[in-house]
């Protein structure tokens, strides 16, 4: 229980940091804030009336103090650009990210560590000779490149899926589940999902072979087919469960990049997510936008560490009572 | 005053140890591949001017006056024309320089960054380690690409920026691993000796210490610059690269908007991502050569 409260408050610390990084980086920004939101027919008074009503004309630790409060209270301002709240913006395109995000690790993991498993057991053969070296090219790959082949094969010359969004444009839904449970919505997310888990899998099927290999060179795995139980449960049962460990770790590790990573595939298949919505504020200049989009990507990211702590815990009861 | 018989031991160590590395490395196929991919890359650089057929940012016309755009590969265009009619072929050799230069900078500094800190973090302890673990969390905990967007989206885009920004947050990988490798260097028997003869932590820290874990140094030094490149591409991708440098990044992001992809040109596409793929594994075969040597106990 301890060990869940002490991640908690690192927790709590790691998002006090970022939120204060992100306050002092969007002040130190050249150029005034309002530059996008004022235009030339406002008068000298009417400036100084927004940044009164902005809070701009401060000192720099009470406007720190009102960002906290009000962070606190789920204001994350208004848009300068598309003039509603900010939280409303996000709102819409948080479940699209979180949907894409989870479906891809997902495909990448369960088929990573299952082919990850086998190939240890087919040390020295062509199949190994073979999808290591392209499970090696695809990390080293751009994910939005990756998209791009995907795209060009299986949306313009094949014509399968469609070229890019959520949805069919038009379509209309009872709910947001019933839009999310669609057919529509799911031809609209094999291909970004498949470009994730394409980039992602690499990883988990090469240290799942690497810790695999150890570990079948064991006392216990030797006992095993002393035992005569056989070649699979051996693989399955004995040998994978130990493996899993570092491939958890890696997961934790990589979800920093994942979610970052989703800003490029959001772009190439114009994805209405977070990352999209980053990616538009930041080239609008919409300060307030980028700067609840930067804080929300990275709020997940930190509750996502914050239970995959929690489960590595579990898994390993040697970090929990260390 | 060190005593130089130790100096002198030391010195010989390290130097045996880096030419038994070296030998290593140069056996396995996979670091001989990675180290030729370098090479070739900075010939590329170096020889770009000689190697280039047309100016790559430049309009090309046809013999018959018409503007040479979606030309396919071969004849006078090695890889075709953008649809603009660019030389493909000359933009892709114009981008290796923009690809070593970022690449390098940001591992030197990815490198140099994460051993200070972990060579102080790891000899110093209690409060200073406290102190510098904590800020490599943060740094860990900032999601990457986003923030290298907003850094080079709301400063001026620079390629510059791209590699503050990757040295920003990467260094935290090589500081822990190189902290963890200097507590147990730190209590090896020469550094006690160096230590009973009165040299500062300064000397100790840098003369006695630090050659121990330069091949650490390396190996993080040359992963950093595969993300580095792909870091640069991403950002080139989203639109916030420098205008100024043809990159390959660059390349793939007036692909994209240009529908190069609906028209199916594959000869505008393909190349610069492979180039990226190339560049990047050979960093991750270097790593491999090297963690090879550096921990022997992996080797098969």
């Amino acid at each position: 229980m301890s060990y869940a409260l002490r991640r908690l408050v690192h927790s709590f610390f790691v998002l006090w940091a970022i939120v204060t990084i992100l306050f002092l980086m969007f002040r130190l920004m050249p150029g005034n804030p309002l530059a996008a939101y004022i235009n030339e027919q406002l008068t000298e008074e009417d400036q100084r009336l927004i940044m009164v009503q902005f809070g701009l004309d401060r000192p720099l630790y009470e406007q720190y103090l009102i960002y906290i409060a009000n962070l606190f209270q789920g204001n994350l301002g208004m848009s300068f650009f598309r003039r509603e709240p900010v939280w409303d913006v996000l709102k819409s395109a948080l479940p699209n990210t979180l949907i894409l995000t989870i479906s891809g690790l997902v495909m990448a993991y369960v088929f990573g560590v299952l082919a990850g498993a086998w190939l240890a057991t087919k040390r020295g053969t062509l199949a190994e000779g073979v999808i290591v070296p392209i499970a090696l090219a695809t990390r080293a790959a751009p994910e939005f490149w990756i998209g791009m082949i995907l795209l060009t094969i299986f949306a313009f010359t094949l014509g399968w899926f469609p070229a890019g969004g959520a949805n069919s444009p038009g379509a209309t839904y009872a709910s947001e589940w019933s839009r999310i449970f669609s057919f529509d919505f799911l031809l609209h997310i094999t291909l970004p999902a498949l470009t994730l888990a394409l980039y992602l899998q690499g990883l988990p099927l090469l240290l799942m072979r690497s810790t695999m290999l150890e570990i079948l060179h064991e006392e216990f795995i030797t006992m095993s087919k002393i035992k005569g139980l056989s070649p699979w449960r051996i693989t399955l049962h004995h040998a994978a469960r130990n493996a899993l460990l570092p491939v958890v770790t890696a997961f934790a590790l990589g979800l920093g990049a994942t979610l970052g990573g989703n800003v490029v595939v959001e772009t190439v298949f114009s994805w209405p997510g977070l990352g999209r919505v980053l990616v538009s504020a930041v080239s609008q200049s919409d300060y307030p936008l980028a700067q609840g989009a930067f804080f929300l990507i990275s709020l997940v990211l930190i509750t996502l560490n914050f239970f995959v702590d929690l489960v590595y815990g579990l898994l390993d009861p040697r970090v929990s009572h260390g | 005053m060190a005593n130089p018989a130790v100096l002198g031991r030391t010195a010989a160590r390290s130097r045996s140890v880096f030419r038994e590395g070296a030998a290593r490395i140069l056996r396995d196929p996979f670091s001989v591949a990675g180290l030729s991919i370098y090479l070739v890359l900075i010939l590329i650089a170096i020889f770009a001017d000689q190697l280039m057929t047309h100016d790559p940012t430049q309009i090309l016309f046809r013999p018959n006056g018409r503007v040479a755009n979606n030309q396919p590969p071969g004849g006078a265009f090695l890889l075709g024309t953008t649809n603009l009619g660019r030389d493909i072929y000359s933009q892709l050799v114009a981008g290796s320089r923009n690809a070593l230069m970022v690449g390098l900078a940001a591992a030197i500094s990815v490198a140099a960054i994460g051993t200070l800190i972990g060579l102080l973090s790891g000899y110093f302890g209690g409060k200073i380690d406290a102190f510098l673990m904590r800020l490599s969390d943060v740094a860990l905990a900032i999601p990457f690409l986003p923030f290298v967007i907003v850094l080079s989206g709301f400063f001026r885009a620079n390629t510059w920026n791209v590699v503050i920004a990757v040295a920003l947050l990467l260094w935290p990988n090589t500081a822990r691993v190189i902290r963890a490798q200097v507590l147990t260097v730190k209590e090896r028997a020469y550094v006690e000796a160096a230590r009973v003869t009165g040299a500062s932590d300064m000397r100790i820290l840098f003369t006695h210490v630090a050659p121990n874990i330069l091949p650490l140094t390396f190996l993080y030094g040359s992963v950093a610059i595969g993300w580095a490149i792909l870091t640069e591409a991403a950002v080139s991708f989203v639109g916030f690269g420098d205008p100024s440098r043809m990159s390959w990044g660059y390349m793939l992001q007036d692909a994209f908007v240009s529908q190069a992809l609906s028209r199916g040109s594959w000869n505008w596409f393909l190349p610069p991502g492979i180039c990226i793929i190339l560049v990047v594994v050979a960093g991750f075969f270097l790593a491999r050569g090297a963690e090879e040597v550096l921990f022997p106990k992996l080797r098969s």
